[in-house]
């Protein structure tokens, strides 16, 4: 039973998984964003062949940085990003745990990545950092909003606070997730920006601030905090395609194709907005965030609060 | 004119992933093709040469010495050029008054030490 | 340390940065995501170009002044022939002319198409880098075939042009450009439309026209303030006194209006070698030279992709000449960078560097500071005189000396 467990939560599906499908999902996101552009694009190993030179190298930490935290915070990003997966179901309709208010667990396990991303930017003592570290933090203050309304409105429809009998309601009423789809077009957008990609990457802008707070990280930490970004990516899409796009048929192994079909139709989305937008600057993140995002994200709330009392 | 919005060149985007690469990939040595028109390593022709050396003059680098291994009645003509200084403009294959030198498609010399940079032509 | 000195932050950007092509350092002052105070740092590049020419035969010069840049290197040898044609009083043939402005209007060309891609890249726009770059690429295929390289050519000799232009040369230029011209007239359906690049170019970089007229800005910069001044219209050479130029102007005053003027000279680049293929004479492409140059001293001007070029070369008689100045665009577009800067944001400070398109090499030469306040200015016979009372005060004796 024990054994069981371990397996679920470090093997399959929980770590090991996450990340060799973070791998092979890094390679389709730069595969095909080289082919928008009439490029070649990496070969398959690419994801792999870097975070294993970066794992060779030796890291340098700054003297005025603070060591303790500055090896600690690659670590807690993906602990946290590895913990948030074991609420997800991958095969069938059950995730690996769950209980009732997973789904605010799981968003609380996906705030911790951009803290942790400020922390290590001002515990670096470095001017770029610094600004990078600011600007995580303004743009958080810009997508949490709604981000938590579009991912908890289709939650009062189901008239729960967990995934597992989420997704089971759901399947028992397919229909009634067509009442979701502004929530759907809001939490595409507010998932571009939670993960940092553009048009929404003024955090780590190369052309200003060269890597923004990852700038003084090498070696063996910026590679796990790039495996903590890359499994994010799988996180959340995931987390996405779990709550706003659940085709569930009962049986394991078909639900399991149907998970990786969901989920790299997703990715595609994303990739798509990536390579059509240019960087949007602060100031214009936050005023489209509340003047355009949250307003519908409000209203999808609404009128979910309604159907959930009449249906 | 189009209504204006963000996202507008997705249009192309989309074409062009169902389209081949315009890059290829790097092949290795001995693959480059350049066009016909490209100037590459000099090619010398001992018998028309007069020694008049208005190509080492009119040289910007000095990278082309012309030397004279017989005497002034019988010539035995021979040029040695210095392919990490030469610059390619090609001004000595214009300067040569009777045509010796040429120029061909030759780029890919590339070596590892120095003393192989002063070849003979 | 006052209370507002505290939340100031500097932060380098340069000499390495990943904005910039070339090195140059900018100091930049910033309070919160404001730029308060900027100090723009160049002369990395010196190359002692200069000093290099006035050794070397002018045949061999013609090589150094064509390597001052490398994307607008057909404008310096262009303008350096002129110089040298006119003190030896030949006439060009109308045929080399011709071929002279078709080479200079593709190097505009692929000048633009580089900026382009650049200033995409700066805001994070980077399928459009690649696009312009893919569509660069068969221009310089394009003068590797004709000119001998892709960048650099080398199609200018004294007197004329080196190589001839044939059928198939003249039939591929008009195929590439008639498949640019459909992907220009996309590039400005996406200039004029994209919210987002209108968002980061809009308002950024602002040089009105009292200030551009001020700071002597010359070229695109100028153009997209109002100031109508291209060489080709206001003071014709060489083919252009046949072949009509449009004069493109903007009223925007911004970044966004320099990008506009860009892709339309693109567009009336393509329109003018058309014309030029069309009615090209025929003819010899080059008349003989001699070595020796008579002595003068001559100033030419040529309009580069980047604006007005200027070359002054004085010959003494031998065939080296004694000096060679050459004033490439940018270093007089560089004085209103900093007015520019210290108005906007930090995210507005790469597009707004890039926005003048900027040839840090081209730029690089020696200067010389005045600081202080005995500042002594002689004319030419003082001079002289000072420095005879310096010597003799050595104890040498040069009056005897005729200079």
């Amino acid at each position: 039973m024990v054994l069981e467990m371990l397996l679920k939560v470090f093997i399959f599906p929980g770590f090991l998984f996450m990340s060799a499908y973070s791998f092979l999902v890094e390679y389709l996101d730069r595969k095909i964003y080289a082919r928008m552009q009439n490029r070649v694009g990496p070969p398959w190993y690419q994801p792999m062949a870097d975070f294993f030179k970066l794992m060779g190298k030796s890291e340098i930490i700054p003297e005025d940085a603070n060591p303790l935290m500055f090896r600690l915070l690659p670590l807690i990003a993906l602990a946290s990003v590895a913990t948030a997966f074991t609420y997800i179901p991958i095969y069938g309709l059950k995730a690996t745990s769950s209980f009732s208010g997973d789904i605010v667990i799981v968003l609380y396990f996906l705030t911790m990545v951009p803290l942790t991303s400020f922390l290590a930017g001002w515990y670096s003592r470095n001017a770029y950092a610094t600004i990078g570290a600011t600007r995580v933090l303004t743009q958080m203050f810009a997508y949490e909003v709604p981000l938590f309304m579009s991912i908890l409105a289709p939650a009062l429809i189901a008239d729960t606070w967990s995934i597992t009998e989420m997704a089971a309601y759901y399947a028992a009423h397919p229909m009634h997730a067509l009442i979701n789809i502004p929530a759907l077009v809001v939490g595409i957008i507010s998932i571009q920006c939670k993960l940092e990609r553009a048009p929404f990457d003024t955090p780590e802008a190369e052309t200003e601030i060269v890597s923004g707070v990852l700038v003084e990280y090498g070696g063996k930490l910026l590679a796990m905090f790039k495996l903590a970004v890359h499994c994010e990516l799988v996180l959340v899409i995931s987390f996405y395609s779990a709550i706003f796009l659940p085709f569930f048929t009962g049986i394991a192994w078909v639900d399991f194709i149907l998970y990786f079909v969901k989920t790299l139709l997703t990715l595609f989305i994303l990739v798509l907005m990536r390579a059509t937008m240019a960087r949007l600057e602060i100031n214009s993140t936050v005023r489209f965030c509340w003047k355009y995002l949250s307003p519908v994200a409000f209203a999808q709330l609404i009128i979910n609060i309604i159907a959930g009392g009449v249906l | 004119m189009e209504k204006k919005g963000p996202g507008k060149i997705a249009r192309d985007a989309l074409k062009n992933l169902f389209k081949d690469p315009a890059t290829t990939s790097y092949a290795g040595k001995g693959t480059i093709k350049v066009e016909r028109g490209y100037r590459g390593r000099l090619q010398y022709d001992p018998s028309k040469c007069i020694n008049c050396r208005l190509c080492m003059k009119d040289c910007p680098t000095g990278a082309i010495t012309i030397i004279n291994e017989g005497t002034k009645e019988e010539k035995k003509m021979k040029a040695v050029l210095n392919v990490g200084h030469c610059i390619f403009c090609c001004q000595c294959v214009d300067s040569c008054n009777k045509g010796s030198l040429t120029f061909s498609q030759d780029v890919d010399f590339a070596s590892l030490n120095k003393e192989d940079l002063t070849v003979e032509l | 340390m006052s209370e507002t000195d505290k939340n100031k932050v500097v932060i380098p950007i340069g000499p390495q940065h990943p904005s910039l092509d070339e090195p140059a350092t900018f100091t930049i002052t910033l309070e919160g995501e404001k730029v308060v105070n900027a100090v723009i740092g160049v002369g990395y590049n010196h190359r002692g170009l200069e000093k290099a020419c006035e050794s070397r035969t002018y045949i061999q010069d013609l090589y150094i002044i064509e390597r001052v840049c490398g994307i607008c290197s057909h404008a310096h040898s262009t303008a350096f022939c002129m110089a040298i044609e006119e003190l030896t009083g030949v006439k060009v043939p109308m045929r080399a002319e011709y071929i002279r402005v078709i080479v200079a209007e593709l190097e505009r060309l692929h000048s633009h198409l580089l900026w382009l891609g650049t200033a995409c890249h700066e805001i994070g726009y980077d399928t459009m880098f690649m696009y312009t770059w893919r569509d660069r690429e068969k221009i310089l295929d394009l003068m590797a075939s004709y000119g001998g390289n892709r960048i650099n050519y080398g199609v200018n000799t004294f007197g004329g042009v080196r190589r001839e232009f044939d059928e198939t040369t003249s039939s591929d230029i008009i195929k590439t450009i008639d498949e640019l011209d459909e992907h220009l007239k996309r590039y400005m359906e996406i200039a004029l439309t994209e919210t987002t690049l209108v968002s980061r170019l809009k308002g950024v970089g602002m040089l009105s026209h009292e200030d551009a007229l001020n700071f002597g800005a010359v070229g695109p910069v100028a153009k997209a303030a109002g100031i109508g001044y291209d060489i080709r219209v206001a003071e014709p050479y060489g083919a252009y006194k046949e072949i009509p130029v449009k004069l493109i102007t903007d009223d925007r005053a911004d970044v966004y209006g320099r990008t506009v003027v860009r892709i339309l000279e693109m567009q009336e680049s393509v329109k003018i070698i058309r014309y030029a293929i069309k009615n090209m004479p025929g003819g010899d492409i080059a008349v003989k030279v001699p070595r020796r140059i008579p002595a003068g001293e001559i100033l030419t001007r040529v309009e580069a992709p980047r604006g007005e070029n200027i070359h002054f070369v004085r010959s003494n008689g031998t065939d080296m000449p004694d000096r060679v100045r050459v004033k490439a665009p940018t270093e007089a577009n560089w004085h209103g960078v900093q007015h520019m800067l210290k108005s906007g944001r930090l995210a507005d400070v790469p597009i707004t560097i890039a926005a003048i398109d900027p040839c840090y090499s081209c730029t690089d030469r020696a200067i010389v500071v005045n600081s202080g306040d005995n500042i002594n200015v002689m004319d030419w016979k003082q001079l002289r005189q000072y420095s005879i009372d310096w010597y003799k005060k050595e104890g040498i004796d040069i009056t005897a000396l005729k200079l």
